[in-house]
C-alpha cells in the first residue's frame, strides 16, 4: 500500500497562491471572469453578470458604491483615532488638542473621518432620492428600501454619537439639545433619555455610552445591515433605466444585453472609488474639522445649534410644540417614507426618471410650492402669528401643536388632491409631487436653520450669521 | 374529552406553545439583564444634595443669584419670597442665563424667555423653569437640589418666606 500523493508537493509557491486565489488571474474568457466574481470574497457581493444599461453612470450616480467607500474610509480612520483618544471628560478635549498638534497627520486623519462622516449623510440621502425618483424600490425590492431607511437612521445615529466625542462646546450643547428631544416621547421618554445619557444631564457617563455606541454597536449593526442590503441588491438586480416612451435607456433595442461584472462593473467602481478618495483626501488636506472651546456645562453658546443634519428638526421645534416638532411630525415622516414601496405604483414608471412627462412637471410643481410656502410660513410664524399669545387660555400643546399641525396637514392633503384634480395626475405622480414638496421643505428648513438663524435664534441674513 | 378538535389542545400544539413561551421568557430575561446592566448608576443627592445658600438678609428683594455648582438660581421676589430655579431650560435643556437688563431669563438655544419666578413669557418652552425645594431655618436659606420639581404654572404658593421675627 502506498500513500496517495499530492500531485505537485514540491511547487510550494504555486500551492499557497492557489489555496488563496482559486481561479486563474487574469481570467481568459467570460466564464473565467464570472468564476472569479463567484469565488472571490469581495467581488462575490456582485452578481456574475449585470444588465448593461444599469452601468450608465447618470442612472445610479455611483451613490450606493460611494456610501460603501465612505464607510470603509470611516472604519480605517476611526480605528486609527481610537489609539489616541480616551473617552473621559478629563482627557477627551486634551486628546483632541494633542491629536491636532502632536500626532503625526493627526489633524489630517481626523479631517478625513469628520468629512467622510458628514458626506455620508448627504450621499446616503441622495442615494435614497435617486432610488425614489427612478422607482427603483419596486417589487421585489420593497424590503431593501426599508433596510435603506434603517441604514440612513444608523448613519445619522453614528454621526450624532461621534459628535459628542471631541467634548467641545458645540458637541456638548448639540447633544444636550438632541437628547432632550427624546424626553418628549410620552411615558417612556424621560427614562429613555436618562438611560442614553447615563444620568439626568450630559456628563461622564454620556461620553462612555456614546463612545461604546459610536465605535462598536452602531458600526457593527451598520455593517450587518449593509451586507444584507447589498446582498439583496445582488439577488434582486438593479432596476433598468427606461426612457419616457418605455424603450430601454442605453440600449439599441428593447433587448437587454448582459455583460460580465468583471471587468465592466468592477473597473468602473475602482476608477470611481479612486477619484472620490483622491477628492476627499484633497479636501481634508485643506479644510479642518471644527473644534470649539472645551465643553462648559455652565454656559450655552448663543446661538446653540444642533448638528447641521438636525437643523431641519430644530427649525420645526421653533414653530411647533415639541411633541409635534420632535415626535409626531418626524415619526409620521419616517413612517410614510418606510411605506413608500408598498403604495400602488404605475409599473410602466419603473426605471423612468420622475415617472413620466407629467411626473417631471409635478416634481417641479412640488419644489416650487415648497420654495414659496416654507419661507412664507416661517416668516409669518416668526413675525405675525403667535397662537399661544392669541389663545392664552388654551394649553400650548393645542395652540402651538394641534392647531398648526392640523393646518399644515390640511395644506398637504389639499395639495395632493389639487394635483390630482387640476393636473389630472395619477396617484403615483401626485405622490411624487408631495414627496418632492416635503423633501424640499425639509431641506429648506435645514438651510434656514443653518444660514438664517443668528443670535437668540432670530431670523437674520446669511452674512450676519455665517 | 369532546370530539371537537378545536376545543382541545393537541400535544403538538401544547409543545409549540410551551416552546414559544420559554423562548419569550428567555428574551425578556436577556433584555432585563442588558437593561439593568446599562442603567445609570445615579448617586443619591445629585448636584450635592442640600446646599446652604446664605443668610436671608444677604439677598436683596428683586434679586437673582446664580449658584453654579448647584445649577440653580436663588430668586428673591420683590415681596421677599424665595424660589430656587433649576437653570436647565424646560424646552431642550440648555443652561438659561439671567438677563438683568430685560429682567427675565432668556434661553440662547431657541429663545424661550421666563419671568423672574420662572413663568414662561415666550414659547417654545412648554412649562415654567423647574424649581428646587427651599427651606429657611434660623435665617439660613437652604436649597434641596436632589429632585427638580416640575410645575404647570408658577404660583405664589411656590414662594418661601422667612418667618417674621
Ligand atoms: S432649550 Fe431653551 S429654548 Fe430650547
Amino acid at each position: 500500500m502506498t500513500e496517495p500523493f499530492d500531485p505537485r508537493p514540491e511547487d510550494l509557491k504555486q500551492r499557497v497562491w492557489e489555496s488563496i486565489q482559486r481561479d486563474e488571474l487574469p481570467p481568459k474568457d467570460d466564464r473565467g471572469r464570472m468564476r472569479v466574481v463567484m469565488n472571490n470574497l469581495v467581488l462575490h457581493l456582485h452578481p456574475s453578470k449585470v444588465a448593461k444599461p444599469t452601468l450608465k453612470f447618470t442612472y445610479t450616480w455611483g451613490l450606493g458604491g460611494l456610501s460603501i467607500l465612505l464607510v470603509a474610509l470611516l472604519a480605517v480612520t476611526g480605528v486609527m483615532l481610537m489609539f489616541v483618544y480616551t473617552p473621559s471628560p478629563a482627557t477627551a478635549y486634551m486628546d483632541m488638542l494633542a491629536l491636532q498638534t502632536e500626532v503625526w497627520f493627526g489633524q489630517f486623519v481626523r479631517n478625513i473621518h469628520h468629512w467622510s462622516g458628514n458626506l455620508l449623510v448627504i450621499v446616503a440621502f441622495l442615494h435614497l432620492l435617486r432610488v425614489f425618483f427612478t422607482g427603483g424600490f419596486r417589487t421585489p425590492r420593497e424590503f431593501n428600501w426599508v433596510l435603506g431607511v434603517g441604514l440612513l437612521l444608523l448613519v445619522v445615529a453614528a454621526n450624532f454619537t461621534g459628535y459628542l466625542l471631541p467634548w467641545d462646546q458645540l458637541a456638548y450643547w448639540a447633544v444636550t439639545v438632541g437628547s432632550s428631544l427624546l424626553s418628549y416621547v410620552p411615558v417612556i421618554g424621560e427614562g429613555l433619555r436618562n438611560f442614553l445619557l447615563g444620568g439626568p444631564e450630559v456628563g461622564a457617563a454620556t461620553l462612555t455610552n456614546f463612545y461604546g455606541l459610536h465605535v462598536a454597536i452602531i458600526p457593527l449593526t451598520l455593517m450587518g445591515i449593509v451586507s444584507f442590503h447589498i446582498w439583496r441588491v445582488r439577488k434582486d438586480t438593479l432596476s433598468i433605466p427606461h426612457k419616457l416612451d418605455g424603450t430601454i435607456d442605453g440600449a439599441e433595442s428593447n433587448q437587454v444585453e448582459k455583460v460580465t461584472t468583471l471587468p465592466h462593473l468592477v473597473s468602473r467602481e475602482v476608477v470611481f472609488a479612486l477619484v472620490m478618495t483622491g477628492l476627499i483626501l484633497l479636501w481634508s488636506m485643506w479644510v479642518n474639522a471644527p473644534l470649539e472651546a472645551a465643553a462648559n456645562p455652565d454656559h450655552s453658546p448663543n446661538p446653540a445649534k444642533a448638528a447641521w443634519y438636525f437643523m431641519g428638526l430644530q427649525e420645526l421645534l421653533l414653530h411647533f410644540h415639541p411633541v409635534f416638532g420632535a415626535i409626531v411630525i418626524p415619526a409620521l415622516g419616517l413612517g410614510a417614507l418606510a411605506l413608500v414601496p408598498y403604495q400602488r405604483f404605475d409599473l410602466s414608471a419603473e426605471g423612468v426618471w420622475f415617472r413620466s412627462t407629467k411626473g417631471r412637471r409635478m416634481a417641479i410643481a412640488g419644489a416650487l410650492s415648497a420654495l414659496v410656502a416654507v419661507p412664507l410660513l416661517v416668516v409669518l410664524d416668526e413675525y405675525v402669528i403667535d397662537l399661544p399669545a392669541m389663545l392664552p387660555t388654551i394649553p400650548t400643546l393645542i395652540s402651538n401643536g394641534w392647531i398648526p399641525f392640523a393646518a399644515v396637514l390640511l395644506l398637504v392633503i389639499g395639495y395632493y388632491e389639487g394635483v390630482k384634480r387640476v393636473f389630472k395626475a395619477t396617484a403615483c405622480e401626485a405622490r411624487l409631487s408631495v414627496f418632492v414638496l416635503l423633501v424640499v421643505s425639509f431641506v429648506l428648513l435645514t438651510v434656514i436653520g443653518i444660514a438664517f438663524r443668528g443670535e437668540g435664534m432670530a431670523l437674520m441674513l446669511p452674512w450676519e450669521v455665517l | 374529552m369532546t370530539d371537537n378538535p378545536s376545543e382541545n389542545v393537541t400535544r403538538r400544539d401544547f409543545l409549540k406553545i410551551a416552546w414559544g413561551a420559554a423562548g419569550a421568557l428567555a428574551l425578556v430575561e436577556t433584555g432585563g439583564v442588558v437593561l439593568s446592566f446599562f442603567s445609570p448608576r445615579v448617586a443619591e443627592g445629585e448636584f450635592g444634595g442640600m446646599i446652604e445658600a446664605g443668610l436671608v438678609d444677604s439677598f436683596a428683594p428683586a434679586s437673582v443669584t446664580p449658584f453654579t455648582q448647584g445649577r440653580f438660581y436663588l430668586v428673591r421676589m420683590p415681596d421677599g419670597g424665595f424660589v430656587a430655579l433649576y437653570r436647565k431650560c424646560t424646552h431642550l435643556g440648555c443652561a438659561v442665563p439671567w438677563n438683568p437688563s430685560e429682567n427675565r431669563f432668556v434661553c440662547p438655544c431657541h429663545a424661550s424667555a421666563f419671568e423672574m419666578d420662572g413663568q414662561v413669557i415666550n414659547a417654545p418652552a412648554p412649562r415654567p423653569l423647574d424649581r428646587f425645594a427651599v427651606i429657611i431655618e434660623g435665617g439660613m436659606v437652604k436649597v434641596d437640589t436632589s429632585t427638580p420639581i416640575q410645575r404647570d404654572h408658577a404660583t405664589d404658593a411656590d414662594l418661601v418666606y422667612a418667618e417674621v421675627p
